[in-house]
Order: structure tokens, then sequence, then C-alpha cells
């Protein structure tokens, strides 16, 4: 039996202790705001939080996430939107969308350690999520919006 | 909470997932799609109080419903389309209500594809807008009984401006509900200064759904007692199985069985690809079942496949005579008279679409009758191969479309769709089948291999007096017709048959290829590999004959004019002629203001740094693109910035335009920098971004500018033409930095730069 927090709530799981979290989240809890893209940790659309930190859930499996607290995209707008979310909106950050769980989450994350970011950091950060619309001069622009917010 | 109840939460409930899953699902789980129809397939807009015609719907409440009927993939379609619509109507766009239409031949075409929403329906949604408020006007005239004449039209409502009264639409709707409605000549669309959203720009009316998670893409598509499919098809196109043993797979918990898919009976068209499908409650246990199946197959002829010996071959065919397209004077006669002739082999290779969302859908086989839920781009084609595959009625199949996680022509061919219907079929139940990304990559219509043989005689100026160029690809046209193998005139005509210089001679012509994998439509298709030839080419000439790339280029196309194409068969993107012709007049003006933007007579390059040019007409719009770029001393290329500039006629969503255009180029940099699909014994040798990558943050341009050029011509495509030119620009700065010239693509591969 693994026991987990997710989004808040304590939820237990006794399937296959080797099923990625992102299955969990999406076929099982529902949460379809979590992506597949790849399944191999190659593109970043699946990227929640894990204690905090920004993870890919493809390849996290429930054995690992044992114990831990999952925040997925559901979660971070819950109570208002995020200023990550704010400054990807003022931007018009997305085209199809798709990745855009993972890049926020993603976005998110490197906010928490690094409030204000260089290009060379958002680069670093942002380089495991791919867009394949090609939004990343849209994204960068908003994650020195969002920086200047919670400044 | 209703819309809760058609999410299936038993099983996690039932079972031994504990309580949070109802917590969470209550919590969080979006509504079921974007909207569910009636089973007649009426739309709220069908249903409204006020329904003039197909496209819109007035409630008493003042909600206006628009339809959108084309596909969103990313380029905000679903917005802009009803947006045309609701300026005719002087709808306020806050109470307006987009109404995603399912796959209906009444609402003409849907295939979502070839850049050409906009031009298709341009005229129909102003035309439909425009009935609708007339009709409005109508009843408020009739209700304060004085003429028509005497009312307008603001915000929401109809006004008498000498009284000062008003109606809201909503309070209209049901008296106008009762009129005829008026004949086209009776109504009159705005003036384009009265536009009110029409050129100012809107973003999505998706925008905060896609930024928190909550937008219903195909991947998300849930039903009540829907299991999921991963299947495992023939390695080989056309393969079929020759044993097949599925006891370990079947031990794998969660896996209920197998089945298989019969193999397709060529041609290929949009049939699935055959082989076995694995059953399971849930994604991961299909794919482990998947894992442990023993397959072994009869792979058919294709399995000669040598994607390095095809290229061989493609070289070859391209350097012999092929059919003549177009001729203009007597090349042949002059280049073999010329003293100074130049000569130059380019080449292209299989690209995939890889759209971040994998091809998926959901499909309910029941009572004879078929709903699929999908991510395509165009949901009647589903209805027919659905049709066919199962031998019921188009009729009988219903094909809702969800937000697709990128298309970019991939989501045109609903194989995928078929499958899940074929399975449902099969199952009695509702089924999901969810390709991987390894079968995305490895079961795609892949974009055409390409050589271009490019030959020029020039004279002591290194102008070209005579012009050759031939190029040779496996035609699309090969899924629907085995025997094809010459390009099809609309394939050819982009970018090649319309070569727009002015010269005495030329000569265009196409040699034979015969497809070994399922070839189709990849965002601006032939024009990739055909404005690579010939603006990489044309770059060459001007720097032999010791001319500015830019100036060079403008003495090619010479003066403004419509390029004559009597006697050449030239489809034009399917766009009538004369209004749409080709001018080239409007390429020149993109040259120039592009020119002019990024400084480009300032620009000088040197070693480790360039500049590089390029120009091309696609999907009716002009284009202009200026790349800059870096190399480092240990080769590694970076672009610091690039300029573009287009005109796209009238631009109905200037800021959805600029958004298609930054795109594009990130599209492009993937092309050049590592788009390449191999293949080796008739199988496709990558997998998913590791071998097949795509640009990355770090890799792409660091500034895009994006210039829009103030047109009153018909609107034209945005979704792809930012692509071709953009190609070609970069492999002309990446010659202007190192001196190396960029012919074979791409670059991770060429033995110059990998």
């Amino acid at each position: 039996m693994i026991n987990l927090k997710v989004n808040g709530v304590d939820c237990t799981f006794d399937g296959d202790p080797a099923m990625p979290l992102l299955w969990y989240l999406r076929d099982i809890l529902g949460l379809t705001g979590t992506k597949f893209g790849c399944g191999i940790s190659l593109c970043g659309a699946c990227t929640v939080h894990k204690n905090g930190e920004a993870i890919r859930s493809c390849v996290t499996p429930m054995s690992a996430a044992a114990g831990s607290e999952v925040r997925t995209i559901e979660d971070l707008g819950a109570n208002g939107l995020h200023p990550v979310q704010e400054a990807w909106m003022r931007m018009n950050v997305p085209q199809c969308g798709y990745c855009q769980s993972g890049q926020i989450m993603q976005a998110v994350s490197l906010l928490m350690t690094s409030p204000h970011p260089t290009d060379q950091e958002i680069d670093d950060a942002m380089a495991g999520n791919i867009c394949r619309c090609g939004t990343y001069q849209r994204l960068r622009q908003a994650i020195k919006l969002a920086a200047e917010k919670t400044a | 909470m209703s819309q809760i109840e058609n999410v299936s939460r038993r099983r996690f409930l039932r079972g031994s997932f504990g309580t949070g899953a109802l917590i969470l699902a209550v919590r969080y789980l979006p509504p079921m799609l974007m909207h569910v129809h009636t089973k007649d397939g009426q739309t709220d807009a069908d249903r409204a109080t006020f329904h003039p015609n197909l496209f819109v719907g007035i409630q008493q409440d003042g909600t206006v419903y628009i339809v959108a009927h084309r596909s969103e993939m990313g380029t905000t379609i679903r917005t802009s389309l009803p947006l045309v619509l609701a300026d005719e109507l002087d709808a306020d766009w806050k109470r307006v209500k987009i109404d995603q239409a399912i796959g209906d031949k009444r609402y003409g075409d849907q295939n979502t594809d070839g850049s050409q929403s906009v031009r298709r329906f341009f005229d129909t949604m102003r035309e439909s807008g425009a009935a609708a408020r007339w009709m409005l006007i109508q009843a408020a005239a009739k209700h304060w009984n004085i003429p028509a004449s005497e009312c307008s039209t603001e915000l929401h409502m109809v006004v008498h401006k000498s009284t000062g009264r008003s109606l809201g639409y909503g309070e209209l709707a049901a008296d106008a509900g009762r009129l005829t409605v008026p004949k086209r000549e009776q109504i009159q669309t705005k003036k384009t200064s009265q536009w009110r959203y029409i050129g100012k720009g809107m973003t999505s009316v998706d925008l905060e759904k896609l930024c928190t998670g909550k937008a219903m893409y195909g991947m998300d598509a849930r039903v009540d007692g829907m299991v999921y499919a991963s299947i495992e098809h023939p390695p080989v196109l056309g393969g079929k199985i020759n044993t097949l043993d599925d006891r370990e797979a079947l031990k794998v918990a969660g896996v209920h069985q197998t089945l298989r898919i019969d193999p397709f009976k060529p041609p290929a068209a949009f049939q699935p690809l055959g082989g076995v499908a694995v059953i399971a409650d849930n994604t991961w246990a299909a794919f482990q079942g998947r894992k442990k199946l023993k397959i072994t197959w009869d792979n058919g002829p294709n399995v000669s496949y040598d994607s390095a010996e095809y290229k061989k071959e493609l070289r070859e065919t391209a350097h012999k005579p092929g059919k003549l397209i177009r001729s203009v004077g007597d090349s042949d006669k002059e280049i073999s008279a010329a003293k100074n002739v130049v000569e130059a082999d380019y080449y292209v290779p299989l690209l995939s679409h890889v759209p971040m969302e994998p091809m998926v859908a959901l499909a309910e086989f029941k009572d004879g009758k078929v709903t699929a839920w999908a991510p395509t781009q165009n949901p009647q084609a589903v209805q027919a191969i659905v049709s066919s595959e199962l031998g019921i009625p188009v009729s009988d199949v219903v094909c809702h479309v969800t937000l697709l996680g990128g298309g970019f022509g991939r989501k045109s061919k609903p194989d995928y769709v078929a499958e899940a219907a074929v399975l449902s079929k099969k199952l009695g139940r509702p089924v999901k089948v969810v390709w991987t990304r390894e079968d995305d990559v490895k079961f795609d219509y892949y974009n055409a291999v390409a050589a271009m043989y490019m030959k020029a005689a020039v004279d002591d100026k290194g102008k070209p007096t005579a012009w050759l160029q031939r190029s040779v690809f496996p035609p699309i046209t090969s899924i629907f017709d085995v025997n094809a193998v010459y390009g099809d005139p609309p394939h050819l005509a982009q970018g090649w048959t319309d070569l727009p210089y002015d010269l005495p001679n030329i000569r265009i012509e196409n040699g034979p290829a015969q497809a070994h994998v399922r070839i189709g439509w990849l965002r601006s298709v032939a024009n990739i590999y055909h404005a690579f030839a010939v603006q990489c080419f044309t770059d060459e000439l001007a720097h032999l004959a010791n001319r500015d790339p830019v100036e060079y280029l403008l003495d090619l196309i010479g003066p403004p004019r419509t390029l004559d194409f009597t006697n050449v068969e030239y489809p034009n993107y399917g766009a009538d002629y004369k209004t749409y012709p080709w001018e080239t007049g409007r390429l020149r003006k993109v040259i120039e203001t592009v020119a002019d933007k990024s400084g480009w007579a300032r620009k000088k390059s040197a070693k480790g740094h360039g500049f590089g040019f390029a120009a091309h007409r696609s999907f009716l719009t002009y284009v202009a693109t200026v790349v800059e770029v870096e190399v480092t001393t240990d080769g590694e290329i970076n672009i610091p910035r690039v300029d573009t500039a287009l005109d796209a006629g009238i631009v109905v969503n200037p800021e959805a335009t600029l958004a298609q255009f930054e795109g594009a180029v990130v599209f492009g940099t993937s092309i050049v920098r590592s788009g390449e699909i191999t293949a080796k014994n008739g199988v496709i040798q990558q997998s998913n971004f590791n071998d097949y990558p795509v640009a990355r943050i770090n890799e792409v341009p660091a500034q895009t500018n994006v210039y829009i050029a103030e047109s009153s011509a018909p609107p034209a495509g945005v979704g792809e033409p930012g692509v071709p030119p953009f190609v070609a620009a970069f492999c002309n700065a990446i010659f202007a930095a190192t001196g190396k010239r960029v012919r074979d693509l791409p670059l991770s591969s060429n033995s110059l730069f990998g």
C-alpha cells in the first residue's frame, strides 16, 4: 500500500508500484492536466511537483512517490491564478497548449529557487521542456514578467 | 457537478485506489470534453431561439453561440473565425460562446489543413453575421413600427438614434427568429473601417484553460466503461502477423485481452496499419502488456527499404531528364552552349510531425453506431474511414473534435481514430487507443524525402541566362494510389512550378520516386524542400557573382507583375487565380520591408557571424526572412535574431499571426538542425525525442521580429508560410558565417557540421 498526498488530499494506492505517477494521476485520479508526451523524461509535458521540486512524473514510479506531497497544475491555480499563470496569459504564451502545464510547473519551480533568473538560468531550467509549437520566446518573457511581479 | 457523472470513477472507487480519488475527482475533474451534443448532432446554436444559419444562434438572455467548425491545434482558429462572425453581428465578444462542431458535411470543408480556414470561410462568416444582424434590425424596426433604415446596431443591441431607443439582441431573439432569412443580396457586410474585431488581435477563448490544465485534449477524453488499448503495429509498412504469442502479456496485471487488427489493403490511405492491440484497465497496463507480446512478422516487400540507398537513387534520378512541368525559352540549349554553368544538389530527408500529443482517440460502438472523440484536423475524414472500416453509414459516425495537442498535418490522417472504432466494435465497449511517442515517430505519414538538382548558365556579371531545376520525391498521392511516383500538380505548385524569376530560359522538371513509407502533409509540405533548393541556390549564385543577395534576388524576381501560368498546370493552393494572383510586386515589397527593418544594408557577415536571406510565397502569402547566426569556435550555431516580413492580405487576427510566425521559425530550426527520419530493412530507425530531436529553448532564435504588411488583398494563409523561407535563410546565414554551403539537411547528419 502506497500512501501519498496529491494536491493536499491523502491518497492510497495498492496497484503496481512500478506504475509511473503520471498514469496514476491521469488514469486513476482523473487529473488530466498533467500530460503524456514521451514517456521517458525527454519532453517535460508530465512535469509536476514532488515535495516542492519539479519532477517528470512519467518516469517516477509510484514506489518513489510514496510518502511524498505531489502538486499538479490543477492545484496551482485552484485559489486564484498563480503569478506564473497570470504572466502566461498576459504574454499569450500557449498555442496548442499541450506542453504548457509542464512548462508552467517547471517555471514555478525555477522561480522558487531563482526568483530573478538570467537568460542562461532560464535556458538551463527550461531546456528539458519541449514546445513543438515554438512558444519559447513568449514563455521566456512570461518567466521574466512573473519574476518582476513576485519581486 | 452534474457533468462529473459523465466521467467514469466507479473503477477507481470500487477497487483499491483509496478515498483520495473521489475527493480529487470532484475537486478537479473538468467537464467532459468541450461540448456534449445531443444525439442528432445539434449544436447550441441550432437550438437557440434565434437561429438564422448554421453558424450562429442567439438566446433570449443575449448569449450568442457561434460555431467553430475548424479544429483548434494552436492556431487560434477556434477564436479567429467566430470573431469574424461576431464582428459583422456587432456582438459583444464577452457574451459569445463557442460551439465546437462535430464532423458534418453541412459545414462544408472541415479539414483544418493547408492554411486555408480563414480564406475559405471569411466571406461565409461575414455573411452569416451580417444576415443575423439584418434580421435583428428588422425585428426592432417592426417592434418600434419604424423603417428599418432608421435603425442601426451598436454593441449587442439595435438602436434608433433619433429617439435614443435601444433593444438588446436577447430581447429581439424571439421576434427575429420568426422572420425570413434574407437573401445574400439583401444584406450588407461592414466596410473595413467599421470592423470592431477583425485586424485588432484577440487571444484564444481557451487561454485560461490552456494555462490551468483544464483544456480538454483527445488524450483527456473519458467515458463510462472505457478501456485502454496500445497497439503493436507491423514494423515495416504493409507487414502482417506470422505468429503471435500473447501469454506473457495476458499475465500483466490490468490487461484484459489482446485483439488482432487486420492489415490494410493497399493503398494505405487512412486505414489502420494492422497489428495487435493490448486491452487493459489503464494506459500503463496496456503499455506493459504490449512489451510482453511475442510476434513474428511477414514484413512484405518494403523490407528492402534503406534510406541511405534511397537517397542515392533519388539523386541519380534527379540527374536524369524528368517530366517537364514548366518551360520558358529553351534552357537546355542555352545551358549546353554556355561558358559558365553552376550546378548543385540539395537534399531534405523524411520529416516527422511529432506533435506534443501523440495519436490518441476514444470511440464507442453501440447499437450499430459509432461515437468518437478525437484530436483530429479532419472529422469528416474520421466519419469516412470509420464508415468504410465498420461497414456502417457515414451518418452513423459522430465525431466530436477535442482540442489538439498540436497537429502540423499529422492529425488530418485519422488512421488512429479508425483503430479505436474497430476495437470498440470487436469489444462492445468504449476503447481509447493511446499511441506512445515511439509509435508516433515510427508510424507517421512523413513529409517526403526530396532531392533537388539545380543548374544555371550565368553571364559575365553572374546573372542566369538559363535555369534548370528538377525535383524528385515520393508523392503524397502514393498513399491513395500505389502506382503514383510523380509529384502531383498541387504539390509541385508549392514553390516549384511557380519559380518567380524573370529569366529568358527556365526549365522545371520532376522525376519519379516510389514510396516505401506513408507520405503525408507536414506544415508547409513541399514548400520546405522546394524553397530550400531555390533560395539557397539563388544565394550561391549571388555570392559567385559577388553581389548582395537581396539586390541579386530582386534582380532575378524582376519588375512587379502578375505571373502568367497560361498553359501551365498551376492549382494555386486551390484558390481562384484572379482573386489570388501571384504578384511579384508583393514579394518585392516584403523583401524590401524586411531588409529595411533588419538593417540588412548595415549587416556585414564575417567569420563566425553571418546573415542570411530568403523569400518565398506559399499558401498565397508572401514572406521574406533574415536570419543572423553566430558560430562558435567549437562549431556551435546560435541564432541571435530573426526578422520576417509577411503579406497575407487582410489579417483577421494579428496576435495569432505573430504567434504563428514566431512558431514557424522554431519549427524550421528543428528541420535544419536535426530533422531526419531514416530507415533500414524497412524499419524506421528513430523512436523518440532522443533520436528525433526537436528544437529546445536554448537552440532557437533568441529574438524573432515579425512585420505584418497592411493589405486590403483577400486573406491568405498564416500557419505554414513562415517555415520555408526561414529554413533557406538559416542555411544561407550559416554559409555567410562559415563559408560552408548546407546542401544536405539536417546539420546533425551533415558531414560538414555533424
